[in-house]
């Protein structure tokens, strides 16, 4: 072991993986770009990147697939990072961005939305609003009689999450045919949305720098509440900001691109499995690896059935499955 | 000589149950304490009390002259290193970065480990006998091996006031010897203190200066070790008979 290298980042290579990632975001990113209804040429598309050929093929690369590509980037680093601090603060592996219920807030104010007929240019807003309420309803329950212990914070999560979850079957067992299956691509995650989200790209990369700094506060804290307090850690305050880092990250994606399922709860494993459990590596590892799946998983999308478009939900489980179980294989002990 | 840590009147209880009232106890430079009494008496609940854990039902827990409810908890890690029980993995990490976060406190948040924290770290999982398993994860290695991890890390912390929670545990005689005698090494050396909850009276006889004996409902006795260690108050402590050897020097009392 060199002496020079980050001393608790060696359990692997600890640039290498970072700059594997980065390389398979690039490739994804450029396929996204490439692929879909309207056939490209590698030179074309070359020459669009480069402003040099105008007209339609420029304008679905520059102003259709480009922004979506952002739009997947952002919700799936969004989503691999809140999941990863959700399970630091519920020290749960099996936790994901949705089991505090965030996402069925969002989702019962969504579908309300297109149950009333309400232009769509409100689901985004309301589900926003969902998101939060859900957030600030779990956090009064779970801080109602003074403790902020994860055991107590994850099962009135989970209750809340199943309350949402009935209300969202009804709202579906009474619905007309014809918002039903608007509703379940919204459910099952969907990036249809053309605009650029860029103040979203910006809380993502808000984000990963406060976790980041967190990050050997948040090592720490893995090993559990009781153990980082002996070793300096404020651990009620460091609980209270993952919660609402990993909150507001999680209404931002679902607010994006509704519940996108498997992301969130398999990324961080990945890392962990190829990388190690130094969070200064697990933050910005898997925002990358979680960009870059949701990327690829959306042109998937697009192209497999074209031109019918899947759920990108769908797509994220069916190749984050066998790569999930390759990887768990690989690491036996 | 001032004292590291005090106490005054403190009076601690868990789940209804009172553990100590209104102790006064102080512990000076090189003095290892050893605190014995039955399961479930409140040891382990005192010694997470020493270092702000659990908080008191009333009176005063000071290290040197500073009260413990005005400290900050990076300040309170600096000073004092508690060894608990048991560490469950739910996250697993290496040795080495287990290891590294007893320097936690004394780390900055921006600037990140510096290689004199990786000499000490280095240092402690050589002493704990633990050299060449640096990268192994650590619910990889044996009860015992993991047992040396959780010495060594809090060896790498260097407070000056060590709490120990069942240290022996785990542990094969030779490996209970030198990891005890490594912490009270290094107390001494910092002119610190130790204060440990051990469950076999005659490594407290081994290893201790002084006794906490806790008999449950509150009623404790503390002092020196040849005035605590009698026949009579240790089968009062266990409740249980006992028998006292004495050969070539060493005291050992065995359960009759």
């Amino acid at each position: 072991m060199s002496d020079e290298m980050p001393v608790t980042m060696s359990r692997s290579l600890p640039l290498l993986l970072p700059l594997l990632l980065l390389l398979f975001l690039l490739l994804t990113v450029l396929l996204a770009l490439k692929l879909g209804s309207s056939h490209l040429e590698w030179v074309t598309l070359w020459q669009i990147l480069l402003g040099e050929e105008q007209g339609v093929r420029a304008t679905v690369v520059l102003e259709l697939r480009l922004p979506r590509i952002v739009a997947a980037f952002v919700v799936g680093g969004l989503l691999a990072l809140a999941g990863l601090l959700m399970q630091v603060l519920l020290r749960n592996p099996l936790a994901d961005p949705y089991v505090l219920g965030v996402s069925g807030g969002a989702a019962v104010a969504a579908l309300l939305i297109l149950l009333l007929g309400a232009s769509s240019v409100w689901m985004a807003p309301a589900a926003f609003v969902g998101a939060l309420l859900s957030m600030l309803l779990v956090f009064g329950l779970a801080r109602l009689r003074g403790s902020w212990e994860p055991m107590r914070l994850l099962l009135t999560g989970v209750v809340v999450a199943a309350g949402w979850g009935s209300i969202i079957t009804f709202l579906l067992a009474v619905s007309p045919d014809q918002t039903l299956r608007s509703m379940v691509f919204w459910l099952m995650g969907d990036l249809g949305q053309p605009t650029l989200p860029l103040w979203e790209l910006l809380l993502l990369l808000l984000g990963s720098v406060l976790a980041y700094l967190m990050a050997r506060e948040i090592n720490v804290l893995a090993r559990g509440g009781e153990q980082a307090a002996a070793f300096g850690v404020s651990v009620e305050r460091l609980r209270l900001v993952l919660f609402l880092l990993a909150s507001l990250l999680t209404a931002t994606a679902v607010t994006l691109a509704g519940s996108v399922g498997f992301i969130g709860l398999v990324v961080p494993h990945m890392i962990r499995l190829m990388g190690g459990g130094d969070h200064r590596l697990l933050v910005p590892a898997s925002v990358l690896l979680g960009g870059g799946l949701l990327i690829l998983s959306d042109t998937l999308a697009r192209t497999l059935l074209a031109p019918q478009q899947l759920p990108v939900g769908v797509v994220t489980a069916m190749l984050g499955v066998p790569l999930f179980l390759y990887l768990l294989q690989r690491s036996g002990r | 000589m001032r004292a590291i840590l005090s106490v005054q009147q403190l009076s601690l209880s868990m789940g209804g149950k009172s553990l100590c009232d209104a102790l006064d106890w102080a512990l000076r430079p090189a003095e290892v304490w050893g605190v014995l009494g039955l399961n479930g008496v409140g040891k382990s609940t005192l010694l997470h009390s020493l270092c702000g854990l659990h908080p008191p039902d009333s009176g005063q827990i000071s290290l040197a002259t500073e009260p413990l409810q005005q400290m900050s908890r990076r300040a309170i890690a600096r000073k004092v290193g508690l060894l608990f029980q048991h560490q469950d993995d739910i996250f697993p990490v290496t040795v080495l970065e287990q290891v590294m976060m007893g320097r936690h406190p004394h780390i900055s948040m921006l600037g990140g480990e510096q290689p004199a924290d990786l000499e000490i770290v280095e240092r402690v999982i050589e002493k704990m006998a633990l050299s060449g398993l640096e990268s192994r994860l650590v619910d990889t290695l044996s009860g015992g091996e993991r047992r040396r991890v959780a010495v060594a890390t809090i060896l790498a912390q260097q407070p000056q006031l060590y709490l120990l929670d069942e240290p022996e545990a785990h542990l094969d005689p030779r490996h209970q010897k030198a990891a005890l005698a490594a912490v009270v090494a290094d107390a001494l050396q910092r002119e610190g203190g130790v204060v440990m909850a051990l469950h076999d009276i005659n490594l407290a006889i081994r290893h201790c200066t002084h006794l906490l004996l806790l008999y449950g409902g509150g009623e404790v006795e503390q002092g020196a070790l040849s005035e605590m260690v009698t026949l009579e108050r240790v089968e009062r402590l266990y409740e249980t008979g006992m028998r006292r050897i004495e050969e070539g020097g060493q005291i050992a009392y065995l359960v009759r």
